[in-house]
């Protein structure tokens, strides 16, 4: 099938038409010979200049060939009878090397002249190559043509690994094949989302799921810093983090440029791609081009639905009858068997757009649309794209979508139902016997007979029949129930955790370990977000929640932290940081002293000051300069006081009976005991600990998160005090005996306060919330302080390394480092001040 | 390096998805880069248009960053403050070719000319 094809034409000497002769032989250069054909058949003698040994085939269909789901000679658009039958002269496997337009002719490499009276150059692109050492070892392919395909079949017969690089629509196409083949394929891509030119975040990491799922390995945010070799061929690739992957073939499918090289060779103009006007004509009028090697009104293509638009202006002016192109919008499908998924036009969104978005996760379906002043703008769907060609049609037409706007989302068949485009009333019509929520198996007829039994709200329809308590997916269904049912009575739900979704802080806390979830972008589609990636509220929020639930495992995601947490330290009105390092129970010594001062005078702070928290605050550091201080303070033996973070924050002490005269208990040591059991976690919101050592409480410990006060008799733990904005003295928690049932009472309390307050309630608004007795019923189940206590040291275990040492030691180094630093103008003669 | 008008700033991948760093220019104000986590770069003076708050150091969510001092919201695209807050801060033109970022140098250096 690779044999070089020859057609010498035979018939027709000295016709008198006109030469046309075509460079290309690809889907749009023979698309633009058929048009032409269609119209006016007998008006060209056809040259077709092909750089491959083979007829023109639907080269979009490589994928499916590379897959095992097609072959070659399935794909073929035009056999060779074609070429036969209309007289066509198809010189393949022989590549143009130059236009010589003052000749009117073409010269091929066998040295071939050829002159026309009319060229079409229709080279389409290159594959870029991203200029790594080791590109050119053999083992590197790209993804164009049928010969590169065979030469991933190769490979794959011989089995190993394969890299792709690139996680675009090719290079994924490339690693399902070669997946499917048998090799074990690992993606390298640049930025954070697979398909990022077509998918949004929330899609990007659906599709990522499921293709890990079938073993593939995708990396992202990852950059390609060499391919390495042994003996001329490929053994690997190694990344800029220094990860090593040993491959025995690596897929370069990073982008595509316009081959544009002969027609800039031959002065016609040319900027990213050869440019035409709406005929397809050059800035030379002998000359057209068509196809990816163009550039039309500023753009340049990849698909090939624009190609034969252009083809048929193209026709339409070679043949006498001008219409002229306008350019395309363009929608993207990715062909691997069992993913859905469609993009289609701006999916970015931003000023003025709106973003309407639906998550089933019982189907693992994501569709967004996009609209902006009532027209479709763009979609991205995701497991169900059977409503993706009408969203296309909206966009393309430009509809006004406001009569449709509610029902939009739900698709075509729902929203074009008439009076069905109200969802009330789409809801209404169903028959009671069809199931509104699956996971609980409620049908309609039960939810309307609890809501007419009293349940006025979403919670209590939840609470009472369970419709919407589990995934969720049904909660608009349930809320159209409400409002049909009631009329305009339904009830205020309790606030929703932010506006991106219909769940309360307790339903994600708990939906997070009934449904183990593990992942930011996990939670927002399983639990039906309304927005691709969030708001600043809800992302924290899903970041501490995660923490909490899964100690250990989750990996912190710096990116969805307030600044003081990102950066471990104040930040200040002048955008500078303040540094507090820890001081056990409010102890300090001469070296912990010097330390600070010698931070204090070589980063020259413009102040230091004693906090309210009993212990030291460094004042005016710079970003660049928080690993340094950190690093001096780390010599000293100090880590970090967290006087930044939703954290433990200080535990304050007063002297006691090792100093005081009134002291009953060593309450400066029991401080620091718990400051270090304590230190380095995580909180819903800050936490405060006091420690006095007689009910005269110096250490103001009835205005604390925790707070202990000795007796004689023991310790009296006290919770729920703030001394903040609204003050509030603590509640009587219990009376315990001994130092280590204080402590163990100490971490108990903490943790239930940790998995079950909203993200941002101190614990003085989460105990009038829930009721002191509440808090005291559930640490007085049987063996529940025990086991409080236990999954709180279990998962301290993981939060007590100070984050300053590993900053200090280099880590996250991008954070605290400029890019760089423009000196505009860098011969300016240096200032005079300076010998003053 | 400087080709053109365009001033290159060095490699995409400096900036991590969802976050931004600062360039300082001389004589002029620092600009903060931003990298969403959608994939889109911006440039943007780094002061908040309510009281100078550094910007490159808030939570950025989809094209949007709230401020770290007081929490506006401002568009990445157009530097606008955004809901009920007003104001606006200077975007820089950013154009990202083969895995480098660019920046307009005349828009990265207007203040230092003037001076
Ligand atoms: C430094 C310090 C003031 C001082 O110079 O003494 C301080 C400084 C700040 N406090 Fe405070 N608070 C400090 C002790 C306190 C205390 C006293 C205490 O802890 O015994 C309180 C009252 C006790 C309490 O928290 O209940 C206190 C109640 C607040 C509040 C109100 C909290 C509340 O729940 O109502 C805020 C606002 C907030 O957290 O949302 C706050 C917020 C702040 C912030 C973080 C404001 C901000 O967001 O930038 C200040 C950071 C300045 C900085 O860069 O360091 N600070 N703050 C104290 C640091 C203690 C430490 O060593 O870590
Ligand atoms: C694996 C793969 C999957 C794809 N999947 C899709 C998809 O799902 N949907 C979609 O819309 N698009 C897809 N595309 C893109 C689509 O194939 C292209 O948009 C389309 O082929 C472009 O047509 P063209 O004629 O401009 O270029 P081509 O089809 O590449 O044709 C150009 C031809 O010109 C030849 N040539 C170049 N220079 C010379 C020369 N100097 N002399 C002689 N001959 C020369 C080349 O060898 C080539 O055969 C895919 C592409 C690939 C590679
Ligand atoms: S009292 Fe107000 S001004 Fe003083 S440190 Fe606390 S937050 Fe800042
Ligand atoms: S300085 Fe940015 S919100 Fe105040």
């Amino acid at each position: 099938m690779n044999a070089p094809v020859n057609f010498e034409r035979d018939s027709f000497p000295g016709s008198g038409r006109e030469r046309l002769v075509v460079i290309g032989n690809g889907m749009a250069g023979c698309r633009a010979v058929e048009e032409i054909l269609a119209r006016d058949p007998l008006r060209f003698d056809v040259t077709i200049f092909g750089a491959e040994p083979r007829v023109n085939y639907n080269r979009i269909m490589l994928s499916p060939v590379l897959a095992g789901e097609k072959t070659f000679e399935e794909i073929v658009i035009n056999t060779a009878q074609w070429y036969e039958d209309n007289a066509i002269t198809l010189v393949s496997g022989d590549k143009v090397v130059a236009i010589d337009r003052a000749a009117q002719s073409v010269i091929a490499a066998s040295g071939r002249v050829e002159p026309y009276d009319r060229l079409l150059i229709a080279t389409g692109s290159d594959p870029f190559i991203i200029p790594v050492p080791g590109k050119d070892l053999d083992g590197v392919v790209t993804f164009r043509d049928l010969d590169d395909v065979d030469r991933m079949l190769s490979a794959a017969d011989r089995g190993g690994a394969a890299v792709v690089i690139g996680g675009g629509l090719l290079g994924l196409e490339a690693a399902h094949g070669l997946n499917l083949r048998g090799m074990k394929v690992t993606v390298i891509h640049l930025m954070p989302t697979l398909m990022e030119r077509q998918l949004d975040e929330a899609a990007g990491y659906l599709l990522r799921s499921e293709l890990e799922r079938r073993g593939q390995t995708i990396l992202t945010g990852a950059n390609t810093r060499e391919i390495l070799g042994e003996g001329g061929k490929v053994v690997g690739v190694r990344l800029e983090d220094g990860t090593e992957i040993p491959c025995d073939i690596v897929i370069m499918a990073v982008g595509i440029r316009p081959a544009t090289a002969l027609a800039r060779e031959a002065g016609l103009d040319v900027e990213r791609g050869i440019m035409v006007d709406d005929h397809m004509v050059t800035s030379d009028p002998a000359v057209l081009a068509v196809g990816e090697c163009v550039q039309h009104r500023g753009t340049c293509y990849g698909l090939v639905a624009p190609l034969w638009d252009m083809c048929r202006a193209l026709a339409d002016h070679a043949t006498g009858a001008p219409t002229g192109y306008e350019g395309s919008v363009t929608s993207t499908k990715l062909k691997v068997s069992g993913i859905d998924l469609f993009s289609a036009g701006d999916f970015l969104g931003g000023e003025g757009c709106e973003d309407i978005v639906m998550r089933d996760a019982a189907r693992g379906a994501y569709k967004r649309v996009i609209v902006r002043d009532d027209r479709v703008i763009g979609a991205v769907l995701y497991g169900d794209t059977a409503d993706g060609s009408w969203y296309f049609d909206l966009m393309k037409k430009g509809a006004d979508i406001s009569p449709i706007r509610e029902a939009l989302i739900f698709g075509q068949a729902f929203a074009s139902g008439g009076a069905l485009a109200d969802p009330n009333a789409a809801v209404a019509a169903l028959s009671d016997d069809v199931e509104i929520c699956g996971c609980n198996g409620v049908s309609k007829g039960t939810v309307v007979r609890t809501i007419q039994a009293g349940a006025c709200s979403l919670d209590a329809v939840r609470s009472s029949c369970k419709a919407s308590a589990s995934c969720g997916s049904c909660t608009g269904l349930v809320e159209s129930l409400l409002a049909v049912t009631l009329g305009g009575e339904v009830q205020s739900g309790p606030r929703t955790l932010c506006k991106c979704t219909s769940f309360t802080h307790d339903d994600v806390r708990r939906l997070i370990v009934e449904k183990d979830l593990r992942l930011i972008p996990q939670v927002m589609q399983e639990l039906h977000w309304t927005t691709p990636d969030g708001c600043s509220s809800c992302r924290p929020a899903l970041n501490y929640y995660l923490l909490c639930a899964w100690p250990g495992e989750y990996v912190d995601d710096q990116k969805s932290r307030f600044v003081n947490e990102r950066m471990h330290a104040n930040i200040q009105k002048d955008g500078t940081y303040s540094v507090v390092p820890r001081m056990w129970g409010g102890l300090t010594n001469p070296r912990e002293l010097r330390a600070i001062a010698d931070v204090v005078e070589k980063y020259d702070a413009p102040m230091v000051k004693v906090t309210g928290g009993q212990r030291l605050d460094i004042f005016g550091i710079r970003k660049e300069d928080l690993p340094a201080v950190w690093a001096d303070l780390n010599a000293a033996g100090m880590v970090s006081g967290h006087a930044y973070g939703k954290s433990l924050r200080t535990v304050k002490t007063c002297v006691g009976s090792e100093w005081c005269r009134f002291g009953t208990q060593d309450s400066t040591g029991l401080g620091v005991k718990i400051e270090h059991m304590t230190w380095g976690s995580w909180m819903p919101h800050k936490f405060k600990i006091a420690v006095s050592g007689c009910p005269r409480n110096c250490a103001e410990a009835t205005i604390k998160d925790f707070g202990v006060i000795c007796v004689d008799s023991g310790y009296e733990l006290h919770v729920g005090g703030n001394g903040g904005i609204k003050v509030r003295a603590t509640d009587f928690l219990c009376k315990v005996a001994t130092e280590e049932e204080a402590m163990d009472m100490c971490a108990a309390f903490t943790q239930l306060y940790r998995e079950e307050a909203h993200y941002l309630e101190r614990t003085a608004p989460w105990i009038e919330r829930v009721g002191l007795q509440y808090v005291k019923n559930r640490l007085a189940e049987e063996g529940a302080v025990e086991r409080y206590a236990a999954r709180f040291r279990y998962s301290q275990q993981f939060m007590q390394d100070d984050p300053w040492a590993k900053r200090a030691a280099g880590e996250d180094a991008k954070l605290h480092q400029h890019l760089a630093e423009v000196r505009p103008f860098p011969t300016a003669p240096k200032p005079q001040l300076e010998n003053a | 390096m400087m080709i053109g008008n365009w001033l290159d700033i060095g490699p995409v991948t400096q900036i991590e998805p969802g976050t931004a760093r600062t360039l300082p220019v001389v004589g002029s104000d620092e600009i903060a880069v931003f990298h969403t986590m959608r994939g889109e770069f911006f440039a943007l003076r780094n002061q908040c248009p309510h009281k100078q708050g550094p910007l490159s150091q808030g939570i950025v969510h989809g094209e949007v960053v709230a401020c770290p001092l007081h929490n506006w919201n401002i568009s990445l695209r157009t530097g606008k403050a955004l809901g009920d807050d007003e104001g606006c801060v200077p975007t820089i033109p950013l154009r990202v070719d083969a895995g480098r970022l660019y920046l307009l140098r005349s828009a990265v250096v207007t203040r230092a000319e003037a001076a």
